[in-house]
Order: C-alpha cells, then structure tokens, then sequence
C-alpha cells in the first residue's frame, strides 16, 4: 500500500484507475436501470439504500481507517426523523429525507467528538457503546413508538408532483439518491482532503509530523460518513414506509462491516457488491431465522482468514496483475 | 421504615445488591478482557458468546450428567477455555501480525456463529437452572435479606478477581506475562515458549467468561443471547476502566456495577444508558479511561 506512491508511473497507474472506474460506473448503472423490470422494485431500492449505506461506511473504514461499530445509529435515526417528519410533521418526501439525513449528521458530529478521542479498537468499542445508547433513547422515546416503530409513513408526492406510491417513480427517485450519494463519496476519496485521510490511514504520526491536524480531518471523515449512512436510512424509511427498532440494533451495525469487508473494504465498488450479495442472501434464508446469523458469521470468519481484499479487492487485484503482465 | 431521598431503605439496598451482582459481572468479563488484550492485542467480542456458553456447559452437565453446580463450576470454565484455546490455535493466531481489527472482525463473527447455534437449539426462550441446594434461602442482615446465592456470587467474584490479580501482579507466571506483554520477542530469547502462553491466556480469560456464565446461570435464565447485549456493557466498562491495568478493571466493573444499581432507585429511565453516558464523560475528561495509560 505505502510504496505505491514512489512508483515511478505513478500517473499512467491513475489514469488506468479513472478508465476502470468509468466503466465500471457505466455497467453499474446500466444495470441498475433496467433491473426494476427484471427484479421486484422494493428488493432492488432495498439492496439499494443498503448499498449507499455500505459505501458510507467504507468512507470511514476503507479510506480513513477507522472502523465503526455503530453505524446503525445513523441509519436509524435517520430513519425515525425523516419517518416522523412525513408523517407526524406532513413534510413533503425530499424534506424529510432531508431532516433525516441533518439529524444523522449532528449525531455524527456529537459521537464524533467522543469517538475520535481513541484509536484502533477502542474507537470500535466507544461506537459500538454509543450506537447501544441511541438504541435504548430509541427503545425508550415516545416519538419512535418502542417496539412497534413508526409505519404507515405516506410516501408523499415528490416535489408535489410524482407521485412516489408507484413503485418505478420510487425506484428511480431512490437510484437517484444512490448515484449523487455515490458520485459524492467517489468526489471526496479523490479529492485532496481524501488522500490526506488515506495518508492518516496509513501513517497517522507522520502525517501530523506534517502539519495536518489529524483530528479534525477524521471527524470530517466521521460527520460525512454518518451523514450519507443517514441519507440511506432516511430514503430508506420512505421506500418502506417503516422506521424501526431493527435499524439502530448492533446487528445492524455489524452487518454493513460484513457487506464492506465481503465487498471489499477499500474499493470503490466492493459496498455495492457486499450489499446486494448479503440483501441477496437474506431475502433466501430470512424464513431459516438463526441460519442467515450463522451464516453471516462464517463469512466474517471466511472473509478475515482468507479473503481479506473482498470480492472487488480480488477482482481489481487480478486486473491490475493482467495489465502489468 | 425509614428512608432516604424518600425511597424506603429497603428497596435502596435491594437494587445495591442487586447493583453489586451486576457488577461482579462487569468485573470478571472485564478482567477477561483485559488480560488477553494484554497478551493478545485482541478484543475479544467472542467473550459474551462464551459466558453464555459457560451457562449451557452448566445446565447441560446437571441435566444431561447429573453434575450439580460445583462440578460445573470447576468443568465448564475448563471446557469453554479448551474450546477456546482450539479456536486461538486454529484462527486467532494466524491473524497476530495483521492490525488489530482483523481480530475484532474475527471474534465478532465466531460470536454470531456461537450465537445462532445456540438459538437454532434453544430458541430465544431461556432455559431454567436450579439454584444449588446449598445455597438456596436467605439470611436476615438486620437491615436487609439476603439470599444466600447472590451473596456467595459476590463473595466468589471477589476470590477469583482478586486471584487473577495476585498471580499476574505477585507471582514469576504472571511476571513472565507482563513482560511478554512488554516485548514477546525479548521473553522468546530467554527460552519461554511466547506461543504457548498466548494460547494458555487465551484460554484464562476465556475459562472466566465461561466461570462467569456458570455463576449466573441460576440467577439469569440461560439464554442464547443472554452474553450478546451484556458485552456491549462490558466494551463500554472496559473503555471507562480502560485496560491497562487489573485492578483498574475489577474496581470500575463493580463501580459501574453499583451506579447502575443506584440508578435503577432514584431514575429508573437512564438504568439503560448511565453506564454509557458515564463513558461519554470519562472519554471528555479523561480519554485514557480512569486507570488507563497512553
């Protein structure tokens, strides 16, 4: 990882990088809009805002280095705001997504503050303990109706004009959330503030040895991570016209690290890959009950002992190799 | 009757013990902990998992074997430390020179794996256990009753936090420990198998988890999932405690322990959430964690 920049064709190697994930990007949506005629719509938006959910988390993890535990929080909470802002509030559906995602925001930039304070694995566990608090509020809240959630959440008419109760106006709207919230983490890992995140990754000391305040660039990191993980969660509560308990659980957090590290952490694609593979999986064992745990876990397990780069990270790897050779 | 901030003393020392046994808990999962992130530079998430197991390996030998409490008090943390030790031979050492999240990732899907095994088996219902014989009744304290159990559990925590603490403080094995900790690679050249010894801590801090687990079998239900939430607690006391030192983690687990007690008397709604609004304050003041060091 660290030697790549001393590589002398170092330009050549980024300008291969740009070609392969324009066309990758052009593929992948290609597929994405024709799928709701081939799939049911409500698993494709599923997988979808799971997939940008994934891709947030990967911000945090694949490019800054910091692995959350908590992310459900952001997804969760995002959704209880933006569910309750359509349906208590009357907010059209691009507001409270809107509200949605500023909610999971602030929650970043409040659990940020904390969690950025230690490093490595007590990072994860500080997370993991502030997402478990957020689930009792949750649990707790009048306005997020404990265990029954909040449902019947209208859909609404999307700027007062399409009519989202049909499932392709929905569909499209969601791929279009998809794409900007995409586009925007693929703008922020290339631009300058992602390759100082990167050189925190890989060297925080000798990055602050060269005047970066590491501190700041990983709460940035932490507050737009969580803010598009709630993006995903908000869009999410509309498409299912559901806010519940289940999206702020830890089991929920533990399943975008799978889908991160299945897809592989890193990539650009690896989320989007990880999420459909375990929303997929799922749909498939959900009447199995305890099965699709079991199985979760024994890929977590496959994944760290022998496949660490992912299915996008073997991919690309095995790309890379056949353009040298 | 008398009473204090207008709740009736009885009740206030009834959730103090109650406080206590929780915190007995915190205690020894913490101290587990920290000894292998001593060793092992791991947090070991599998830790509620094997509690749990610890649990089932005690209501399995009553009524599979016909063991009663004090054969499994002695068995089950042998056999959940064994199963661990197979584990660490068989997955964790092969993640040593990769950061330290692989470790995390790891031990969290082995829980998951545990955990839905159990479940698929078990249900989610809970199963009963039997209090021992022995120790079923209370005993009238002047001021308050208590049962007998809840008092040996606090009695018994103590012993074995206390132990641990002696002999990684007090004695050459734990001597040899610290210093692995310090610099495997020095305690190597003197001819100590550093391999071994990570794999025996492994199975320590395991075999407490599942000494634990055996110890709240008859108190809580055993449970499949009954380690799953309680871990997350642990993290957050672990993280107050911070895990630089033993004793550091045995005095925070019973502390947390008590204010969670208190808590449930005088603002019942936050019993939930104190212990990691207390983590949210200590990561402000000071983000080493109270015995930690940087």
């Amino acid at each position: 990882m660290a030697d790549d920049a001393y590589k002398p064709h170092a330009s050549r190697d980024d300008a291969a990088d740009f070609r392969y994930h324009r066309n990758a990007f052009v593929v992948m949506m290609a597929l994405f809009l024709v799928a709701p005629t081939i799939f049911y719509p409500v698993f494709v938006m599923k997988a979808l805002c799971f997939a940008l959910f994934a891709c947030a988390f990967n911000l945090l993890l694949g490019f800054g280095g910091l692995l959350s535990f908590g992310h459900a929080m952001f997804l969760g909470m995002a959704g209880y705001v933006s569910a309750h802002a359509a349906k208590v509030w009357g907010f059209p559906p691009e507001i409270a997504i809107l509200a949605g995602t500023a909610a999971a925001t602030l929650l970043g930039v409040l659990a940020g503050l904390l969690a950025i304070r230690r490093q490595g694995i007590y990072f994860a566990m500080i997370t993991l303990a502030l997402a478990q608090m957020i689930f009792f509020l949750c649990l707790q809240a009048p306005f997020t109706h404990g265990e029954d959630g909040i449902q019947a959440v209208p859909r609404g008419l999307l700027l007062g004009m399409f009519d989202l109760m049909n499932p392709y106006v929905m569909y499209y709207f969601v791929l279009a959330i998809f794409t900007a919230g995409f586009l925007l983490i693929y703008r922020i890992v290339h631009s300058p503030f992602g390759q100082v995140l990167k050189a925190i990754r890989e060297n925080e000391p000798r990055a602050i040895s060269l005047g970066y305040r590491t501190e700041q660039y990983k709460l940035a990191a932490f507050v737009l991570s969580a803010g598009i993980a709630g993006l995903a969660g908000a869009t999410k509560a509309i498409v299912f016209q559901l806010a519940s308990l289940t999206d702020v659980h830890w089991t929920m957090s533990g399943e975008v690290v799978l889908m991160t590290l299945l897809g592989g952490m890193g990539t650009i694609f690896g989320p989007v890959v990880g999420a459909f593979t375990i929303i997929t999986m799922e749909s498939y064992l959900a009447e199995l009950g305890s099965w699709f745990t079991i199985t979760q876990g024994a890929i977590f397990v496959v994944c760290v002992l022998a496949f660490r780069r992912g299915i996008m990270g073997e991919l690309e790897a095995w790309l890379k190799r056949r353009r040298i050779g | 009757m008398s009473e204090i901030f207008g709740v009736p003393i009885q009740v206030l020392f009834g959730q103090l013990l109650i406080g206590l046994i929780n915190g007995a808990f915190y205690a020894m999962l913490s101290l587990g902990l920290a000894v292998i992130f001593g060793l092992l530079n791991i947090i070991n998430f599998t830790h509620g998992a094997q509690y749990m197991m610890g649990a089932f390996a005690a209501y399995f030998l009553l009524n599979k074997l016909g063991l009663n409490y004090w054969w499994a008090l002695v068995i089950a943390p042998l056999a959940v430390g064994a199963s661990g030790m197979v584990a660490e031979r068989l997955m964790l050492s092969r993640l040593y020179k990769l950061d330290h999240l692989y470790g995390l990732l790891l031990t969290f899907g082995l829980a998951l794996v545990i955990q839905g095994i159990f479940r698929n088996e078990f249900g989610s219902a809970g199963l009963p256990y039997a209090m021992p014989g022995q120790l079923s009744g209370a005993r009238n304290l002047g001021f308050m009753f208590l049962p007998n159990y809840r008092g040996w559990v606090i009695v018994a925590s103590l012993l074995v936090c206390f132990g641990t603490w002696f002999v990684i403080e007090r004695t050459k094995l734990g001597a040899y420990l610290r210093a692995a900790t310090e610099n495997p690679a020095m305690v190597q050249s003197f001819g100590i198998n550093v391999p071994r010894m990570v794999t025996l801590t492994y199975g320590f801090g395991v075999g407490l988890a599942g000494f634990a687990g055996v110890m709240a079998a008859p108190i809580y239900q055993v449970n499949p999932l009954m380690g799953a939430d309680t871990i997350i607690v642990v993290f957050a006391v672990v993280v107050i405690g911070g895990m630089g030192s033993i004793m550091g983690a045995i005095l925070t687990g019973f502390g947390l322990g008590v204010i969670e007690g208190l808590t449930k008397v005088f603002y019942p709604e936050a019993s939930n959430t104190v212990i990691f609004v207390i983590m949210a304050i200590v990561l402000m003041i000071r983000p080493q964690g109270l015995f930690g060091s940087r």
